[in-house]
């Protein structure tokens, strides 16, 4: 039996071809842009050796120091919204709506299977000034709030990136975190009631607690693809006004693809991955020490 | 006076009840009011506005109903701006890649979780690399592999890169179904004389049906959706995917062809709409099943 299940060829067979295809085009790859950090160049003009060079560069370029504050801006702004608008939805669904959350959950999910590029160009439409003010443009105008164009303005299309991005994802996180809340037992929950816990209180005390691994969960998910933006910024405001709104990601992007420089985009790279690696590490850590004091 | 005490004490306490019971539940159909208007309006005015005419776009205000109903903006967005051709280039890219996703990572989950082997969980590990690493660290060399080997032009670009950044989760997902299924079940067909391959076919791809579908979805999803990868490698305009296309449809009408733009988006949409309200139930349990459980 363990012969059987521990025969060498058929893991062979069964896994090389997994492992080979990743370690080809995803592995090799990342040990190459590795190596491109160290040269300056582009496939037209051949590459040379630049020592560490792009790294200076990178210290002193103030273009990677805005996108990358615009990256954790936007990855802090965005799973702060994500997660706590998730769980509220998961509160709602397991403590307000109950059994009949269906439909809503169903609801509220959609947008997260949406193309990234059709919401965005809706979004684009909704908050246009032209040819005619797009409907939410009309609804802040008419709660009083005269924005103007805004795509025009660093914070105005930060903002709609704000929304555009929570309205998109909330749902998921909604029903990520909806699974963590039924897989508490609910005689904790009516012996917490008897001893005359009840709404925030019962949230505080029990369920957050409980629900703190999921969560922890939630958040890192949320950090490691906001961290990784790019479809919405492009497709929404093009990281612009002028470059305001550019993560590393796109900034990469440009370097590389529209001003020919490889080696210096594969540093921004480099550090967009050290920095997706470093706040993991970080949210690990502080779970864990959170958990033992509470 | 007359009433007897005990009903004119229990009668105010038992009329404040029902009148927070009554608060409660208004206060839960506003909350699911707001959240049905959040999710459906934009839908819902995206849609009614791929309808209307230029003039309408122009000269009346964007809450507005259509004046004429314009169907023929769904036909100028299909042919003349060629969504037609992109949503078939989308699918010969996804199809391929998916199947490939499928028969690979379901056999290296089998491999690493089921058979019994030295280093397996060193492997695992190895693969979730590819899941925190961003896409942007592999994208310069694969370019210049695909350029130099004179794949670009094709749509092998797509169809390699996709399958190889689906492993990593693909694998991750199925590592975490296999061990939840019994052991016996596997070790009592090894008892009926099965070899590992057999077992593999015979009885762990089909046991794994339902995680297979599931993890086939996220994936349909991802790379349905996927802006990075195929814009970088998508070089020729005739093998645009659709998000390409629909990035680049306002330069192709200048701007100014509103309604077959909303009628593009609203394709989109829809289209998502309609497969997902299909399947949505299997989307759901299992995003929260398999993704962070595990």
């Amino acid at each position: 039996m363990r012969s059987v299940l521990g025969d060498r060829r058929a893991i062979a067979v069964l896994l090389a071809p997994a492992l080979l295809v990743y370690t080809l085009v995803m592995l090799v790859p990342m040990g190459w842009s590795l190596g491109y950090t160290f040269t300056q160049g582009n496939l037209i003009q051949g590459f040379t050796f630049n020592g560490l060079g792009n790294f200076r560069k990178l210290w002193q370029d103030p273009q990677a120091h805005s996108a990358l504050w615009f990256t954790l801006k936007y990855a802090l702004v965005v799973s702060v919204g994500q997660v706590l608008l998730g769980y509220l939805l998961a509160l709602l669904y397991v403590f307000v709506l109950r059994r009949s959350s269906a439909l809503i959950r169903t609801l509220v999910f959609f947008p997260v299977i949406l193309p990234t590029v059709a919401v965005s160009l809706m979004f684009q439409k909704l908050f246009a000034i032209a040819p005619q003010n797009g409907l939410a443009n009309e609804l802040t105008e008419a709660l009083g709030i005269h924005h103007g164009d805004w795509f025009a303005s660093s914070t105005g299309a930060f903002i709609v990136l704000i929304i555009m991005d929570i309205w998109r994802s909330m749902g998921f996180y909604g029903v990520l975190i909806y699974a963590g809340l039924l897989d508490i037992p609910e005689e904790m929950l009516e012996s917490a009631r008897l001893e005359g816990a009840t709404g925030w209180r019962l949230v505080k005390h029990i369920v957050l607690p409980l629900s703190w691994p999921v969560l922890i969960s939630a958040v890192v998910f949320s950090i490691n693809g906001t961290l990784k933006v790019f479809d919405s910024v492009l497709a929404l405001t093009n990281g612009g006004p002028g470059s305001d709104t550019t993560p590393l990601t796109l900034y990469m992007f440009r370097t590389a693809f529209s001003y020919g420089d490889y080696g210096y985009g594969s540093t921004i790279a480099f550090l967009l991955t050290v920095v997706c690696l470093g706040v993991t590490l970080i949210i690990f850590r502080l779970s864990r020490r959170d958990l033992t004091k509470g | 006076m007359t009433a007897p005490p005990r009903q004119a004490r229990t009668h105010p306490r038992a009329a404040a009840l029902r009148r927070r019971r009554r608060a409660r539940g208004a206060g839960r159909n506003l909350l699911i009011a707001a959240l049905v208007v959040v999710e459906i309006v934009p839908l819902l005015w995206l849609v009614l506005s791929s309808f209307k005419s230029q003039g309408d776009f122009i000269d009346n205000p964007a809450w507005s109903l259509p004046k004429h109903w314009i169907a023929g903006n769904y036909a100028d967005a299909w042919t003349s701006g060629r969504i037609g051709l992109y949503i078939r280039n989308s699918l010969l890219a996804t199809a391929p890649s998916l199947a490939l996703i499928i028969l690979l990572g379901v056999a290296a989950g089998f491999a690493l979780e089921v058979l019994v082997w030295r280093g397996r969980r060193q492997v695992l590990l190895g693969f979730l690399v590819g899941i925190m690493v961003p896409g942007q660290m592999i994208l310069l060399p694969l370019f210049r592999i695909y350029l130099q080997t004179g794949l670009s032009g094709s749509f092998w670009p797509l169809i390699i890169t996709y399958t190889a950044t689906g492993l990593p989760l693909t694998v991750f997902m199925m590592a975490t179904y296999f061990r939840a299924i019994p052991r016996e079940i596997l070790e009592a067909a090894t008892l009926d004389g099965a070899s590992t391959l057999g077992i593999f076919w015979r009885v762990g791809f089909p046991l794994a049906r339902n995680a297979v579908f599931t993890v086939a979805l996220v994936q349909f999803f991802f790379i349905w959706n996927d802006l990075l990868i195929s814009l970088t490698f998508t070089t020729n305009d005739n093998l645009r995917t659709v998000q390409v296309g629909l990035l680049n449809f306002t330069g192709q009408y200048g701007e100014t062809a509103y309604g077959p733009l909303f009628a593009a988006i609203s394709i989109n949409v829809v289209g998502a709409l309609v497969l997902y309200l299909l399947i949505n139930q299997r989307i759901i349990k299992g995003m929260t099943a398999g993704a962070v459980k595990g």
